[in-house]
């Protein structure tokens, strides 16, 4: 008997195309964590060292790290997914997750282990190099990029080009403030206005021959305070790409705000200084960089296609297959149709990002088993697509997902809203932005609210904080957390914000009211409530939003105050007596008070 | 004669195993569910589940388990499981404190066994009683009280075996967090001893300090953890075997992670 005759056959993994990391990080962080704990280096150079190297810290405590591992354009492997699931068992808390940067996080891991992390990363090709501090941020890619059907070519390898160009290159080792690139598919699965650099692909005729090249814009960003990005040009070509990258970096290198903590990211350069006057800089510097570059000074962008294979499996021999129950609503709420023919995009639905190590486990077979690009990507909501599974594989896709507990419907709606980490690691947070996240999911999927074609392009995305890290700021219904008082007693309280969006017609939502979080999910019910009363037959919750925030609403309800006005008697405190648990937040039982400690966000 | 603080082997490797099989040269331990022995186990195995064992784990009822296994004190003793090591490291820790010195864990689990299509079968052998002598060994036992005095010392350190959202919600003060999973590697019940040298070096484990491994309830993963100490080389070393379900119960102090909800980061 051999080891074959024992295990079902899986495919080989398919291996990573770069290898992201380098093992001498790993000897040289255990031993600044060695001198640092001897007195040796001091507490704000080793910040800004942990920092550099994707190691963030954690609540109330300097025991312990968060260390953030990214993912290139999103791209992870089955047999990275398979070390991650080990090391959280091994040094976090046996689970992990996924952030709205396509980054994995680690929480929990004591200082000393953070090393022993990165060794275990180093094994399959991965870093949190830069993934915190102040550098260039995790590159992003839509996950549909390269199956989505409205896409004018794939941006991918120009995401990981970008990456690997700007990963430890000295030249963003210390900037004013971390930098992040969004690159998408198109405008309506974009995020390119909220964000430092976000460039859309497209393609142009220009004398006679099809060029590649991005809609750049520039400046935008979500935090405390939130700008929309700006377009740069009509076209960059691709052979731009690179010079304008740099001179952007460079400008903000030389002029950013490197005092003032609060204020020292690139979107409040461009503000002060007025955009007309920012973008004249980035032409003329462009100008200076392509001039002086060396030659060999490239982009390396790896065009090869991605080889594209059904995997071959034993499936079904026990004959006849039976579709599990929910499946029609799953294929609605979680699968996108491709470019390519017969080819879906799975997403699953997380809570609030997080998923177990031995879903992680059982992910990695599974992505061998279906995905024929042999890999997954990470999206902008804190969740996963499986790309290029056939059509004919999905019911038992779906079969294999509910043995993992993965099969939950609602991925791609409103009821899979976004949460923060909040209290449950985070120095800065005010509320518990996480659970809450989780308990709205946990309602609406119970209501089969994921099932509204009404409610599916709206999103609900909540924050512990004003600082914006669950992209409040752009939810269709976006909540930050704060504290509430009534005499004495304190609760957990959120900022209500209506009507923002990161689409062709991005904007921010706009400030509604405060709402104590025990309101929060009576208050969305009541929102939905009004919209039904007054939608025309073919709105959707955004869109009838969008016409109320803009003024060009002419139900019963004409603007924000109107909606105010129905919901402000739901968010009215009862005294401690009438209702005690109000005056507790969500996943605790000990009475409501705020606590932070220093963010690091400024390191 | 091997011995297991002498040499300081912790682990038979496979090859090994087969070997002293073949020349009968060795008593192999099964510490599985009767049920699960029955159906199949390691070749000339005998079965003590560890539930039975700790029935009555008295040095007095040791000894006669010890005996009816066929084992005298120059028997050589290995242990498996199908729990990454942790009942088997229970098991051979009660031998090692009865006095027997030559006890070690076979290196893997016995799913991993079978998965290399290693020889397996139901026969249970017919086993020849002996008899052992008893060499209690209070030097690799930590009791509660003896815990509580050892607290105070700066030599000490306490290392919790359990996972890390039960070590953040309650843990015994002074305590560092080292959960089991920590301990091994891919296919086996340990990691390896350069492995586990780094990590502990990096904590700050040296081989100075007395160290005292505690877990959840009946000291499995601790008993692992005491044996990934000693292979790095940290023989000074001792289990508080009834572990923190005692503590508890005798209501000694306790400590926690404040301020935080971790308990919601995990998906379950």
């Amino acid at each position: 008997m051999t080891i074959s005759d024992l295990k079902q056959t899986i495919p080989d993994s398919v291996k990573p195309k770069i290898d992201w990391s380098r093992i001498e990080e790993a000897d040289d962080f255990a031993n600044t964590v060695k001198l640092f704990r001897q007195g040796k280096y001091d507490e704000d150079s080793f910040r800004r060292y942990r920092l550099q190297h994707g190691a963030y810290g954690t609540r109330m405590t300097s025991d312990y790290a968060m260390v953030r591992i990214k993912l290139p354009a999103g791209e992870i492997y089955p047999d990275q997914i398979e070390k991650i699931s080990q090391l959280s068992e091994q040094y976090s808390i046996g689970s992990a997750h996924f952030s709205t940067r396509e980054n994995i996080q680690l929480h929990w891991v004591v200082l000393e282990d953070v090393s022993e992390i990165f060794r275990g990363l180093s094994e399959v090709g991965l870093t949190s190099r830069e993934a915190c501090g102040n550098s260039v941020r995790n590159v992003m890619c839509s996950p549909l990029s390269g199956v989505c059907p409205a896409e004018e070519f794939d941006s991918t390898p120009y995401a990981l080009a970008t990456a690997r160009f700007f990963l430890r290159n000295p030249m963003a080792q210390n900037l004013p403030r971390k930098f992040k690139f969004n690159f998408t598919c198109c405008e309506k699965h974009g995020m390119v206005r909220m964000v430092d650099v976000g460039l859309i692909p497209q393609i142009r005729e220009i004398d006679g021959t099809l060029q590649r090249g991005f809609k750049i814009f520039l400046g935008g960003g979500l935090g405390n305070r939130s700008f929309v990005g700006h377009q740069l040009e009509d076209f960059t070509s691709e052979d731009d790409l690179l010079y304008t990258s740099i001179a952007v970096m460079r400008i903000f290198d030389r002029m950013g705000d490197r005092k003032n903590l609060a204020r020292n990211r690139m979107r409040y350069l461009v503000n002060d200084m007025g955009w007309d006057k920012f973008q004249n800089l980035v032409f003329k510097e462009r100008a200076v960089v392509r001039a002086t570059q060396s030659v060999i000074t490239q982009l390396d962008v790896d065009k090869t296609p991605n080889v594209i294979k059904r995997p071959i499996r034993i499936s079904n021999e026990n004959g006849g297959e039976t579709i599990p129950d929910g499946y029609a609503r799953w294929l609605k709420t979680n699968t996108v149709k491709q470019t390519q023919e017969d080819y879906r995009s799975v997403f699953l639905t997380l809570e609030a990002g997080d998923i177990t190590a031995s879903q992680l486990y059982g992910l990695s077979d599974i992505i061998r088993n279906f995905s024929s690009e042999g890999m997954a990507r990470s999206g902008f909501e804190q969740n996963l697509a499986l790309r290029y599974v056939h059509e004919d594989d999905l019911p038992l896709l779906y079969s294999k997902l509910i043995e993992i507990g993965l099969a939950k419907s609602g991925a791609l709606t409103m009821t899979a809203p976004i949460g923060c980490s909040g209290t449950t690691s985070c120095n800065l947070a005010l509320t518990n932005s996480h659970r809450l996240a989780k308990e709205i999911q946990r309602k609406f999927l119970e209501l089969k609210l994921d099932e509204d074609g009404d409610l599916s392009d709206s999103s609900i995305k909540i924050s512990g904080c004003p600082n914006s890290c669950a992209q409040h700021g752009i939810a269709t219904l976006g909540f930050f957390g704060g504290g509430g008082r009534v005499g004495k007693d304190m609760y957990a309280n959120y900022q209500m914000s209506i009507g923002g969006r990161s689409d062709g017609d991005t904007m921010l939502g706009q400030t509604l009211l405060r709402i104590p979080a025990k309101r929060i999910i009576p208050v969305i019910l009541k929102v939905i409530e009004i919209f039904k009363a007054n939608k025309k037959s073919d709105d959707t919750l955004k869109s009838w939003i969008h016409r109320v925030v803009n003024g060009n609403e002419n139900s019963e309800i004409k603007s924000l105050a109107d909606i105010k006005k129905i919901l402000e008697p739901l968010v009215i405190p009862p005294t401690i007596e009438e209702d005690p648990d109000f005056y507790l937040d969500y996943g605790s039982d000990a009475s409501y008070h705020t606590k932070t400690g220093k963010g690091e966000c400024a390191a | 004669m091997c011995c297991l603080t002498n040499s300081g082997k912790i682990t038979t490797d496979v090859d090994t195993l087969r070997s002293e099989i073949r020349d009968k040269s060795v008593r192999v331990i099964d510490v599985r569910r009767e049920g699960d022995y029955k159906q199949d186990h390691i070749p000339t195995s005998v079965n003590l589940p560890l539930a039975n064992l700790l029935s009555d784990d008295s040095p007095e009822r040791v000894l006669k388990l010890v005996n009816s296994m066929g084992i005298d004190d120059e028997t050589p003793v290995v242990v498996y499981d199908d729990t990454f090591g942790a009942l088997a490291s229970r098991v051979a820790w009660t031998l090692e404190y009865l006095g027997h010195s030559d006890v070690t864990l076979l290196e893997t689990t016995y799913s991993h066994w079978k998965s290399l299509g290693l020889e397996n079968d139901s026969a249970i052998p017919e086993v020849q009683t002996k008899e052992h002598s008893m060499k209690l060994h209070p030097e690799i036992l930590a009791t509660s009280d003896y815990l509580e005095n050892a607290k105070t010392r700066d030599d000490v350190i306490l290392i919790d075996n359990r996972e890390r959202l039960n070590f953040l919600e309650q843990h015994i003060p002074g305590a560092m967090s080292l959960p089991y999973r920590t301990l091994a590697s891919n296919d086996k019940i340990l990691r390896s001893k350069e492995d586990m040298k780094r990590l502990l070096d990096n904590r700050g484990i040296t081989g100075d300090s007395e160290i005292i491994t505690y877990c959840g309830s009946v000291g499995t993963l601790s008993g692992l953890a005491y044996y990934a100490l000693k292979s790095a080389g940290l023989s000074n070393t001792k289990l508080y075997v009834r572990s923190f379900k005692e503590w508890k119960t005798l209501e000694k102090p306790t400590e926690k992670q404040d301020d935080a909800n971790y308990w919601d980061l995990s998906a379950e």
